[in-house]
């Protein structure tokens, strides 16, 4: 048992803290959070340089070759800056499904593709009524010829106005169990039908993505026909511990804010953070950062090395969607009325860690995988 | 990184937790909660002696077995987990042991360490005072020296086992004239010497949990020192981060943990389990993460002592964190035990033989014991974040 990086980690870790820091200022982030696209495409084009885009892509593919977990270790740092941009979309949503389920011509068609950064992928898998389940798929997906109409709106899709594909899933069975029924569908982002429109969100690019009779050949089939809800339940699995990564870096970087906000801060002719109630208000939120570290590097080295993990993921999430609230709640008592102004850089992180919450939580299935290993 | 324990890890808990079921099954001693600081048998003691479970991580050349402070955790979780009655020798082999390796005379450790392996040494604690408590350093417990002798005059409290114990680790004062933190010096007694007396104090279980000792002119030879005169303070800080490190911050509760969720998997209302209901498994769902991330806390100490380093701060936050969670344990059992929460363990229909009501009073003492939550808050936020103190 040890939780040491290797060195190859370590490198990792710096150069991308290094990188991060330089490319994406406050400035910067605001500058993208106000642009069209929200990213860069020139740092985009450096990330992929910096073999990003194919970190965990076999070299088969295109890729660089390294692990789930470099990968992880990657989104935290990512997390600590406020990363703006469809990364998380690309890699998570789309990438590593076409690699753990497409079949051998889909990883070479798409997985070089976005391994040189050319590519971004996303995934359209909630629907109107915004719940993870097998039976809140509406979105309808009809046999016809050699292919597939799918009718339906998607929505709170990452990055699907700059998407070139999404992964939809759609009803393919009106079977009596809803999870029997699913698939994942491979859809060019200009098939004719689609029509996405950009919602106004607390931190990320989110997008209602509808979907009018889009034509899909059955090529575009990911997986297996009819397996969709098996597939999406481990494609959460990574989800949730990137999502976890990524705000353990924000919980990391709000518990340094504070403390140094309470250093340098002065009332009553001292710094606020000689007075004890600041202070436990710090060692508070510094104790939840590292039970969120422990429990998403545990998940994230149990699925990377492969392992059976869903209790350890549950564990994570429950750990990381309770946390946010109590982090967030004294890192704004600490910086008192500057926290809420936009002028100074806490909101970031308010902003980006409760919609990362709110993302984890829509997968509420979780608890219940703890539940069973009560009972 | 890897979050596995080795294979021979494995194996080891295997063995301990086949030790304790064989004990059990043979009727030995039934489980509690609080096992490890007031379940006194020094039979088992001997028992866990034989098997060279007593100074598992000391080095060889003293009778220990060198090994890891990981194996010595997953040993201190399974007897835990059973709730076996390990009181006497739990204080000596967690904390006053490493002391004496890291501070002892050649002689001492030759002395000394054997005797605590072999199950016969139980070291009470002398460290609080009437006046003494988290402010520890205030202590006027006062050790003069004369010749070869320290003459020891003076009152501690809150000392565990008293009636077991046949040996005392004192903290005392030995330089009257300097700052309150640089006079202090540590020592270990045996506690039949003239001049010491002891009176027990009741807790809130009615338990005979913890003593008053007093000093009254007590010769203490100058061999019983530990490591340098006037250098206690430095030395205990140490020896805390040790008394704070350990399993049974989370797990001296388990039996509780194991008791719920028989109970509401049995008892049923409306023809369901209580099992069922949404709001009880939403609420040991709960608990569950909580346990589990503690337990990750207590396995990172642990990584932090194999790697050479004192937890002073990791132990402080593992301590901190677990003992909130074992009071919400408690609280949470009695909530769904309902009315029957409030029966004591000798009562006509008591649930979980009292289990949870004796872990709910006894919990609150837990956030108090060993450095209060505040005082570890403290340690976190000025030794760890470096905010001024």
């Amino acid at each position: 048992m040890n939780l040491s990086f290797t060195e190859e980690q370590e490198i990792l870790r710096k150069s991308a803290k290094d990188f991060l820091a330089s490319k994406f200022p406050k400035t910067k982030v605001k500058e993208l959070e106000e642009s069209d696209k929200g990213y860069s495409t020139e740092i985009w084009k450096e990330m992929s340089d910096l073999g990003w885009m194919g970190l965990f892509i076999p070299e088969k593919y295109g890729g660089v070759g390294m692990t789930f977990l470099d990968q992880a270790l990657l989104m935290e740092e990512m997390g600590k800056v406020c990363m703006p941009g469809p990364y998380f979309s690309t890699m998570i949503l789309g990438a590593f499904p076409i690699l753990d389920f497409g079949t051998e011509e889909q990883k070479n068609k798409y997985l070089p593709e976005i391994a040189n950064g050319r590519r971004i992928f996303t995934m359209a898998l909630t629907d109107l009524n915004g719940k993870i389940a097998a039976n809140a798929i509406d979105t309808k997906a009809t046999a016809s010829g050699n292919g597939w109409v799918i009718k339906g709106t998607k929505m709170f899709v990452s990055d699907a106005h700059v998407a070139d594909y999404l992964l939809c899933v759609a009803k393919t069975s009106d079977t009596s169990e809803p999870e029997k029924g699913l698939s994942i569908f491979i859809v060019d982002g200009k098939d004719k039908g689609i029509t996405r429109t950009l919602l106004n969100a607390m931190a990320n690019r989110l997008c209602e993505v509808k979907l009018d009779n889009v034509v899909v050949s059955k090529e575009n089939i990911l997986g297996q026909l009819n397996d969709g809800w098996g597939m999406i339940k481990q494609i959460f699995n990574r989800i949730v511990v990137a999502k976890c990564c990524e705000m353990l870096g924000m919980s990391q970087q709000m518990l340094d804010m504070t403390v140094q906000y309470a250093k340098d801060r002065k009332q009553f002719d001292r710094a606020i953070g000689s007075f004890q109630i600041i202070q436990h208000y710090c060692a508070d939120i510094f104790t939840l950062v590292e039970g969120m570290r422990l429990g998403t590097y545990q998940a994230a080295w149990k699925l990377s090395e492969g392992l059976d993990c869903m209790k350890e993921i549950a564990i994570a999430r429950s750990w990381a969607v309770e946390a946010t609230e109590r982090i967030i709640g004294p890192a704004h008592q600490v910086h008192g009325a500057m926290g809420s102004a936009i002028e100074y850089d806490l909101h970031y992180y308010t902003r980006y860690l409760k919609a990362s919450e709110l993302t984890l939580r829509s997968a509420d299935f979780y608890p219940e995988v703890l539940a069973q290993t009560i009972y | 990184m890897d979050f596995h324990v080795t294979k021979e890890q494995e194996e080891f808990r295997k063995q301990v937790s086949d030790f304790l079921k064989e004990e059990l099954k043979q009727g030995l001693w039934k489980p509690t909660i609080d096992a490890w600081i007031m379940a006194y048998d020094p039979a088992f003691t001997k028992r866990v002696a034989a098997k060279n479970w007593i100074g598992l991580t000391w080095p060889k050349e003293y009778g220990g077995q060198g090994r890891s402070a990981i194996d010595r955790l997953i040993l201190t979780e399974e007897m835990l987990r059973y709730g076996a009655p390990a009181a006497c020798h739990w204080f000596a082999d967690r904390q006053i042991g490493g002391s004496i390796l890291k501070y002892g005379t050649e002689q001492q450790k030759r002395e000394l360490l054997p005797q605590i392996i072999k199950g016969e040494m139980y070291v009470g604690l002398g460290m609080s005072e009437p006046e003494a408590g988290s402010d520890l350093a205030s202590l006027k417990t006062q050790a003069i020296k004369q010749g070869d002798y320290y003459i020891v005059n003076g009152q501690k409290t809150w000392t565990s086992g008293g009636t077991y114990m046949n040996y005392l680790y004192l903290l005392a004062r030995t330089d009257l004239n300097v700052p309150k933190h640089r006079g202090l010096t540590e020592f270990i007694i045996p506690k039949n010497l003239e001049g010491i007396t002891t009176r027990p104090i009741h807790d809130i279980t009615g338990n005979e949990a913890w003593n008053e000792v007093f000093f009254e002119n007590v010769k203490v030879h100058k061999d019983c020192l530990i490591g340098k005169e006037n250098e206690g303070w430095r030395q205990v800080m140490e020896q805390l981060a040790f008394e704070r490190s350990g399993m049974e911050r989370l797990m001296a509760n388990y039996p509780v943990i194991e008791g719920i969720t028989q109970f509401v998997r049995e008892t049923k209302f409306n023809g369901k389990t209580l099992s069922q209901d949404p709001l009880i498994r939403d609420k040991l769902v709960n608990l569950k993460v909580e346990f589990e991330i503690g337990r990750l806390f207590m396995y990172r100490v642990a990584m932090v002592i194999d790697e050479g380093r004192s937890p002073e701060w990791e132990a402080s936050m593992s301590k901190a964190y677990s003992t909130t969670f074992e009071q919400r344990l408690a609280a949470v059992a009695l909530e769904i035990l309902g009315l029957y929460g409030q029966l004591a363990p000798e009562s006509k229909w008591v649930k979980l033989d009292g289990l949870a009501y004796h872990s709910y009073l006894s919990s609150k003492g837990y956030s108090l014991q060993a450095g209060t939550t505040e005082v570890l808050k403290n340690i976190l936020a000025i030794r760890k974040l470096g905010l001024p103190a």
